[in-house]
């Protein structure tokens, strides 16, 4: 199972990339300096061997010449003259400027074991839709290395690059427990997300939920729906507090976390979060998610012929705005707050 | 300024931007729309109407505006439509959000025609609100699995090749109120969450080249420089296909609403994903599972499990005119409905309209040579016979995707979603010509 089958378009063009044809026709770097470069400017073997695991699903289309299409569009990249053959790729999705007085180059060479990636691009190149919906960008400069901007320091992208994963990769040295997230959260939260985390008027609650996600109107929390720690960690250090964002020392962000969970019951009063710890707090909702699958589940479905005469006998109304109308400026607005807000 | 002529059409107290700062935004909600309705009629009947039979005032007299002098030029360097149209701005709905930093507006499709969405009257969305960033304080890093982590300038950016990519954005939770029920009557605020402009920008494949992509990279942050950092994780592969930096929408510079200087234009995709004010790129081997992709745009499904990565936006269509917001004025006889499909899968390959609440459909005309990803704009001429209709479009894109009813689509998902509400809209047009928000069989 491809960990993307939704992305068909995608596909097309890392096909295309990957394509034998596709890389001896396009391959052809210029200067010896470049081409260096463009050596690690590829799609990375994880690319290919995800392309190798196309959903099943997926039959090839026998009548969709899918792998001749991407690699003429990619062919066509650095050609913007209106060849019949241009044309399909660039009508598709962008009207280009100025590519032709750029010296586009070709796409870089493939990987240094091009044979193994082709032959795993291979059936995914065969994949119909993917050929059929592809968009495989004809794009100006194709391949060129333009020398602009300039080397990032490691203070700046210490600077900027805070953010933590799952695993736990990104977070700093420190920590914080319970008590003294108590304290931060009165003093820094409490007035929107309340004393317990449990909201205040439509600000999100962050504590409760447990057990109601397969309810009518059910309540997401830290606790009851986020999956991963490293979530709540993550934006309460880079994007909290409400209007005083990116303030809170990473010892600070480690007690407030501690405090949610105490305040979703999932750790007790005397915990203290850090590097190590986190590691060991699985959140419940963990494996309540799945990658999309409408593709799958949904589109056998909705690819049905579509009725056009005596669809139905009878249509009767089964429900009115007006029975609830909330639209702004009708009388029962005001009272439409009541439940949680729909974004925040 | 002149004096407004004595044949103005114009009825209603005028809404101008003063009127928003002074007032309360409140008021001004709802004194404009309680008459929304009325406004469109009155707006079209002059003062000095003819009488049955009489000759026409307006065709017999000379008007002020066929004798004196109109503006000069530069008399707003800047043009802002004509205060006749003072209506047609973007709404809030006050109960969704808890306050409007974190909050937002729908565009007014009701009352525009065409596809492109003017960048004034396109809808926003904000997390900590809109900021102002200037061209030269920008910079954009891109870091982690490159060779050489680099930051560009906005004059940098300028200097890359440059692509125009006209696309929709879509909000993910667009229609989302309507899950349960129907529930706003408008189509501003039922399917505004969208607009459509023409990007100009760099391809992101050419900034992440400049920086080398190494082998083991597989997934891309791009994060905001606003106050909620919002950011999401990418799959390698779209952000090496159609993905742009842009910096330009409609010929000008973007909005600030927008994201200026700098955007993110993510063609088919979840409009939370087009992060503003871009200001880094990160490579990586594994997802970041953000707070935007975990806690919020993913899609629950009635067992309590939920959908993540729910990242294309399905087909899609609604009818603009006539609704809620855009009565029939005009009686029976000749009638021009409507409206706007679209597709994250590609272009749209037809939509039908039906009357009747479904039992017949005819196929709307398609107004050709949209780009794949962007608004397209469908007319169905109809001769009204003056009765009561059930009103629904359906979209049809080139992968032979059907939109689907609301009841097929709760189906799938049950009634807990808030997101990727992409079901047939119906619109109840009575013999009066006003129109409401319904659901049917």
């Amino acid at each position: 199972m491809s960990r993307f089958p939704e992305i068909a378009l995608s596909f097309a063009l890392a096909a295309a990339m990957l394509t034998p044809a596709a890389a001896q026709d396009t391959a052809i770097p210029v200067d010896p300096a470049e081409a260096a470069q463009a050596d690690v400017t590829v799609a990375p073997p994880e690319v290919a061997s995800d392309l190798a695991e196309t959903p099943a699903g997926d039959e090839p289309a026998p009548d969709a010449p899918a792998a001749a299409e991407p690699a003429e569009a990619v062919d066509a990249a650095p050609d913007v003259a209106p060849t019949p053959g241009a044309s399909a790729a660039s009508d598709t999705t962008v009207q280009q400027e100025g590519a032709g007085e750029i010296p586009v180059e070709a796409e870089p060479e493939t990987v240094a074991e091009p044979g193994a990636d082709q032959a795993d691009a291979e059936p995914a190149a065969e994949d119909g839709e993917a050929a059929e919906t592809g968009t495989a960008s004809a794009y100006p400069g194709a391949g060129m290395v333009h020398q602009l901007g300039r080397e990032a320091l490691p203070e700046e992208v210490a600077a900027w690059d805070t953010d933590v994963r799952p695993d736990g990769q990104g977070l700093p040295e420190g920590s914080g427990d319970v008590e003294t997230g108590e304290t931060l959260f009165a003093d820094y939260c409490a007035s929107c997300h309340g004393d317990f985390a449990e909201g205040v008027d439509n600000w999100p609650k962050l504590a409760g939920g447990m057990d109601t996600l397969d309810r009518e109107d059910p309540l997401k929390t830290v606790g009851s729906y986020w999956p991963y720690l490293s979530t709540a960690w993550d934006y309460v250090h880079r994007s909290m507090p409400f209007g005083s964002a990116q303030i809170l020392t990473p010892d600070e962000t480690y007690a407030m976390v501690a405090y949610i969970l105490y305040s979703n019951d999932l750790v007790d009063d005397d915990f203290v979060l850090n590097r190590e710890t986190f590691a060991e707090v699985e959140l419940p909702n963990v494996d309540g998610f799945i990658e999309d699958d409408r593709d799958t589940v949904e589109l056998p479905e909705f690819t049905k012929e579509a009725c056009m005469e005596n669809c139905k006998e009878t249509v009767e109304i089964t429900r009115r705005a007006t029975i609830l109308d909330v639209t702004p400026g009708s009388p029962d607005d005001a009272d439409a707050g009541d439940d949680a807000p729909m974004m925040d | 300024m002149t004096d407004r002529p004595i044949g103005s059409a114009r009825t209603e107290s005028p809404i101008t931007p003063d009127a928003l700062k002074n007032g309360s935004r409140r008021r001004f909600l709802t004194t404009t729309l309680a008459t929304g309705g009325a406004l469109a009629t009155t707006a079209l009947v002059p003062a000095t109407a003819r009488a049955q039979g009489e000759p026409d005032p307006l065709i017999t007299e000379v008007q002020p505006w066929a004798s004196g002098f109109g503006d000069g030029v530069d008399e707003t360097p800047y043009g802002l439509p004509i205060h006749f149209e003072d209506h047609v701005v973007r709404r809030t709905v006050s109960w969704l959000t808890a306050d409007t930093i974190s909050s937002i507006n729908f565009t007014p499709i009701h009352a525009l025609d065409g596809t492109i969405t003017p960048q004034g009257c396109a809808f926003e969305r904000h997390h900590s609100g809109a900021i102002e960033l200037s061209k030269a304080d920008y910079r954009l890093m891109i870091n982690g699995m490159v060779e050489k982590p680099l930051v560009f300038t906005y004059e940098d950016l300028e200097r890359f090749p440059r692509q125009n990519v006209t696309a929709f954005l879509e909000c993910a939770a667009n229609s989302g109120m309507e899950w349960a029920g129907a529930q706003l009557n408008g189509a501003q605020f039922t399917h505004g969450m969208i607009h459509n402009m023409e990007y100009t920008g760099v391809p992101l494949r050419l900034l992440l080249e400049e920086a080398g992509i190494k082998l083991e990279a597989t997934w891309v942050l791009a994060e905001g420089a606003d106050a909620s950092s919002n950011a999401r994780s990418f799959p390698l592969e779209k952000m090496l296909d159609d993905v742009l930096v842009a910096f330009k929408a409609n010929g000008e510079a973007l909005r600030k609403e927008h994201g200026y200087p700098v955007r993110l234009v993510v063609p088919g995709w979840e409009g939370n994903m087009w992060v503003k004010w871009l200001r880094r790129i990160e490579l990586g081997d594994q997802p970041w599972e953000t707070r935007e992709e975990t806690s919020k745009y993913t899609d629950t499904l009635a067992d309590g499990t939920s959908r993540k990565w729910t990242w294309v936006m399905d087909a899609k269509s609604v009818v603009t005119s006539p609704s809620p917001q855009a009565p029939i004025t005009h009686g029976k006889g000749p009638l021009v409905i409507t409206g706007m499909a679209w597709s994250g899968r590609g272009g749209i390959k037809r939509v039908d309209v039906t009357v009747d609440g479904g039992k017949t459909w005819k196929e709307a005309r398609l107004v050709p040579n949209a780009n794949p990803m962007s608004l397209h704009r469908f007319y169905l001429e109809h001769d009204w016979d003056g009765s009561e209709m059930l009103v629904q479009s359906r979209a049809i894109d080139e992968t032979g995707y059907v939109q689907p009813t609301k009841d097929a689509l709760r189906g799938f998902r049950g009634l807990n979603s808030i997101y990727h509400n992409n079901a047939i809209q119906t619109w109840l047009v009575k013999a009066n010509g006003e129109a409401e928000n319904v659901e049917i069989s």
